[in-house]
């Protein structure tokens, strides 16, 4: 599906990252592997060091400790937030939304909307989709999207398909009309007959978590996990990607009518670097126009990865100047998506620790 | 030695790839280790092995392993 929008921007983003961060070296003893076979891997797929929030920490205080810094810095005024966009696999609660447990947080305004919607490596976009529909309102002016995830709780330190790449993290967005704004460009698939190609069996309706669901058994490939953690089919899930990501960016550029080699940057979600390098070989893009470095020095934190991307790699040339930037997530669902986006004169773009 | 058969041995060289018609299905090759010999291979060769032939099929035989390098031109003798 493909989407437009008009008179939209992203005026700032701020990624939050838990201080706390441990290397791919000192987990290596727990995964059921030789040394000399992880140490290859992690040079492949880029496994570094990675970020893991404290015991007591949920997405919601990521959040709040990030909009209050905002607040604190004169970039967003309480009154002016209209509406809280929360992208999270990981809330707070089953029930209430963290958005709302941020509203009372904060002491924002009762007269907004607040929102929590499930999604995870195409996170950023269905946020931003969100946040730019929410601006059709007239009395929606700024959107604050959160993207927040902790799924290093959710998955096995017994699993090497997943443990390394995982971080937490969470990131604030701020969306705002704008009449100057080029158009944005995006569009959208999803295939629920692939549902279970990633996914945590237990603690929903399905199969709540149970003595049963939470012991740990060893899979075909040498893993430990228990039906609590997220467990990912890895083959299905690269392979996925590689087939359906670059002509969906093939997709789009003719969709908003432009060339390739116009787009200064392509800001992917990032599973791991080999998978970046592959999709970036396939479009014939340098692998500086497409980082791929997230994972290596924090983690997949899921839909958290391209505003991190954004931050980490770009950061203050974005408040300096304006670039043509393609978006893209894929993954949960699943899901892929991406987006072609004027990117710039932000008033904020920078990276902070928890 | 074959190139592709000395780079297999350097990946796992506790198994004696001669001896296998199937390195899927025989377990001497797993997801990770595909993805360290297309790494090595584009290394190797100068090439990018793409992403969508990454799959089981290419990888059972040091003949499929040569007519997926032949589909970028490489020839391996």
């Amino acid at each position: 599906m493909n989407l437009k929008f008009k008179n939209k921007k992203i005026t700032g983003i701020l990624t939050v990252l838990p201080s706390k961060e441990v290397s791919f070296e000192d987990e290596m003893e727990n995964y059921n592997f030789s040394k000399e076979q992880s140490a290859k891997l992690k040079k492949i797929m880029g496994y570094g060091s990675h970020r893991i929030v404290d015991e007591n920490v949920c997405c919601s205080d990521l959040a709040v400790a990030g909009i209050n810094y905002l607040i604190e810095r004169g970039h967003l005024k309480k009154e002016e937030i209209d509406a809280i966009v929360m992208v999270t696999q990981t809330p707070d609660y089953i029930m209430p939304v963290t958005s709302i447990l941020i509203q009372g947080k904060l002491d924002l305004k009762k007269d907004m909307y607040c929102v929590d919607v499930n999604q995870g490596c195409a996170g950023y976009l269905v946020g931003l989709h969100q946040a730019f529909m929410f601006l059709e309102q007239e009395t929606v002016n700024k959107v604050v999207l959160v993207n927040a995830d902790i799924l290093t709780r959710k998955v096995s330190k017994k699993d090497r398909n997943s443990y390394p790449l995982v971080g937490d993290g969470a990131s604030i967005t701020i969306v705002e009309k704008d009449t100057t704004s080029p158009e944005i460009f995006s569009n959208i698939k999803v295939d629920g007959t692939n549902w279970d190609a990633l996914m945590i069996p237990a603690g929903g309706m399905r199969l709540p978590i149970s003595p049963e669901t939470g012991v740990f058994q060893e899979d075909d490939k040498g893993n430990i996990r228990s039906k609590d953690n997220l467990v990912m089919k890895g083959d299905a899930v690269f392979n996925f990607v590689q087939t359906e990501v670059p002509p969906m960016i093939n997709d789009l550029v003719t969709y908003a009518g432009v060339e390739m080699d116009t787009i200064d940057y392509f800001m992917f979600h990032q599973p791991n670097r080999f998978m970046l390098q592959k999709l970036a070989d396939k479009m014939k893009v340098s692998y500086d126009r497409m980082p791929n470095n997230v994972v290596e020095h924090f983690g997949n934190a899921s839909g958290v990865t391209i505003p991190t991307d954004i931050t980490f790699n770009l950061g203050q040339k974005l408040c300096d100047n304006e670039y043509m930037v393609c978006l893209a997530g894929f993954g949960v669902g699943l899901t892929w998506s991406s987006m072609l986006i004027k990117m710039g004169k932000l008033d904020f773009c920078e990276m902070i620790n928890y | 030695m074959n190139k592709i058969a000395s780079i297999l041995s350097e990946i796992r060289p506790e198994f004696d790839f001669t001896a296998s018609e199937d390195f899927i299905n025989d377990g001497l090759l797993d997801s990770f280790d595909m993805i360290s010999l297309v790494s090595e291979l584009d290394k190797t060769f100068s090439i990018s092995i793409d992403g969508v032939d990454i799959i089981p099929e290419n990888f059972r035989s040091i003949k499929t392993i040569t007519d997926l390098l032949a589909k970028k031109g490489v020839t391996v003798s």
